[in-house]
């Protein structure tokens, strides 16, 4: 079963939404495709049209599923794209059912997960990334009356803490890695974004009365079966906290196995593209995180300027570029703000398992030189999540270079496999011994 | 309470339908009450059982909580390694852990 389409967007968040709805409202053929049951994707997660009015967030989507929704874009949700097959292809998986999609464009918007970093005891339950318990809280997860301690770095700590207490939770402290120092030049850089200032001091009143300790990481968390209490430390004294839940992430890191499958080329990190969004390969454009972790603001402008370009308007596409460039400093200070300090680098006990797939330990990974030569001696990155979450930690911890990708980008099942053509001709000669 | 769109209006409007009925999955034989708005996930967090045991033992829950981690994988009504974070709840669903 083959389906045609004029442009193909793969992730319905924010910048796949814009793109999708400028596209389909010039005349193109679009499919908006997703692999969560609801488009939206994570900032706008669990929101509804109707009932989300009362906050920002969902005024905005309520605005962008309307427009999106009156078009005849076709959006397919619950689907990963698992490989892509043939050129102008993409191979796609719902419920255990496979379909191709050929399209004439494709725009990836695939966004961002946390990084997560290993200290002694993450793995218990109770332990979640911060925007991890927000979204299991944003689907239903009960988290009233709970003691919760949010940890990590990034901007999105303080929004994720007042969701929480929004929610019933009792957060117990909010502690960043960053110093306050270089907090302090970011806030500076802020002058020109006040729409920030003014969310940033939404949070503050939301979080009136609780600690926020800058400095500051989690050192350990200890529990029998389930996390019970936790080990902060600012690098000259150690505290510890009882919790119920620790919600811990370190900033994001870009969903790069669509764009790395399909040839584009990727560099420090993101998607390299122009001022049109286009990658490296022809017709092909990413959006939002994937080019700069730049939360929604840069996904929505970066997304309208790939669904005009897609459609040709170029000049629409590029009357939007002063915007996104003063996006795209925004985004450059973030990331200066919020790199990691060197000491959660020396976290990890030698017991402590550094890929949670394979439960590879610490001391086991140290004996090998690459990211390579750990997947081969080790099995780590070789289990579910294919080094999604031990693949950043080791580039951090040890420098190592993560990222090959072949299909299926996503485990997929036996009978989809089955179906795979052999593999392509440039790939099979890979195997061939080197004369 | 759930969601559903029931309708596109000529002019855009949405009309949309609130449910608010609960009912039971089973989670490892342990009736838990839930609604269609949770996922799979939430409800066996709140059921007090680990999603699955890791490969040396370790009870784990889920991490990321939105599909790419792979701790919350269960067995959902006989289909293995489900992600249960992208899974939403549904009246019978039979939960076991792995």
């Amino acid at each position: 079963m083959k389906e045609a389409f004029d442009l193909a967007v793969v992730g319905a968040g924010p910048g796949g939404m814009a793109a999708a709805a400028i596209a389909s409202e010039a005349g193109l053929r679009v499919c908006l495709l997703d692999d969560n049951r609801s488009p939206g994707g994570q900032i706008w997660r669990g929101l509804h049209p109707n009932t989300s009015t009362t906050n920002p967030h969902g005024r905005e989507f309520s605005a962008r599923a309307e427009r999106l929704l009156r078009t005849n874009c076709e959006i397919w949700t619950g689907s990963q794209v698992i490989d892509q097959p043939a050129p102008n292809t993409l191979r796609i998986e719902r419920d255990g059912e496979l379909r191709d999609l050929s399209y004439g464009k494709l725009i990836l918007a695939t966004g961002a997960r946390e990084r997560f970093l290993p200290f002694p005891g993450w793995t218990l339950p109770g332990i979640t990334g911060a925007g991890g318990l927000q979204a299991l809280v944003k689907s239903g997860l009960d988290v009233r009356g709970k003691r919760v301690l949010v940890a990590g770095t990034g901007p999105l700590l303080l929004a994720i803490a007042a969701g929480l207490r929004d929610a019933g939770a009792k957060i117990v402290a909010i502690y960043e890695q960053a110093s306050l120092k270089k907090l302090t030049r970011l806030g500076f850089t802020l002058r020109n974004h006040p729409g920030k200032i003014a969310e940033g001091f939404g949070y503050a009143k939301k979080l009136r009365g609780i600690r926020y300790g800058t400095g500051s990481w989690v050192k350990s968390a200890e529990g029998s079966i389930r996390l019970e209490r936790v080990t902060v430390t600012d690098g000259r004294k150690e505290w510890t906290h009882e919790c119920d839940w620790l919600a811990c992430g370190f900033h994001l890191v870009p969903n790069l196995e669509l764009p790395l499958l399909v040839g584009c080329v990727v560099s420090n990190g993101y998607v390299t593209v122009d001022d049109f969004q286009r990658s490296s390969v022809s017709g092909i454009a990413c959006v939002g995180e994937l080019t700069g972790i730049g939360g929604l603001d840069k996904a929505l402008i970066e997304g309208e300027i790939a669904g005009w370009f897609a459609a040709g308007r170029k000049d629409k596409a590029h009357a939007l570029s002063p915007q996104l460039r003063k996006l795209r400093t925004f985004t450059r200070r973030l990331d200066e703000a919020f790199a990691l300090r060197k000491e959660l680098g020396a976290l990890c006990r030698p017991e402590t398992i550094i890929c949670r797939c394979e439960d590879v330990a610490s001391s086991t990974m140290q004996t090998c030189a690459s990211w390579r030569e750990a997947k081969l001696h080790t099995r780590c990155g070789m289990g579910a999540c294919q080094g999604r979450i031990c693949g950043p930690a080791t580039e951090f911890l040890f420098g190592w270079k993560y990222g090959s990708v072949r299909p299926p980008v996503l485990p997929a099942s036996l009978s989809s496999i089955a179906v795979m053509p052999e593999p392509r001709t440039g790939q099979a000669d890979a195997l061939k011994p080197a004369r | 309470m759930g969601w559903r769109v029931e309708a596109v209006s000529k002019r855009g409007k949405l009309r949309v339908s609130i449910l608010k009925d609960t009912f039971f999955i089973t989670v490892n034989a342990t009736q838990v009450r839930v609604t269609s708005e949770m996922s799979v996930a939430a409800a066996m967090m709140m059921s007090g059982e680990p999603c699955r045991t890791s490969v040396s033992g370790e009870p784990r829950g889920p991490l990321c909580g939105m599909g790419i981690c792979m701790e919350c994988r269960a067995t959902v009504n006989g289909r293995k390694h489900q992600r249960t974070c992208q899974l939403m709840c549904a009246s019978g669903m039979n939960v076991v852990t792995e």
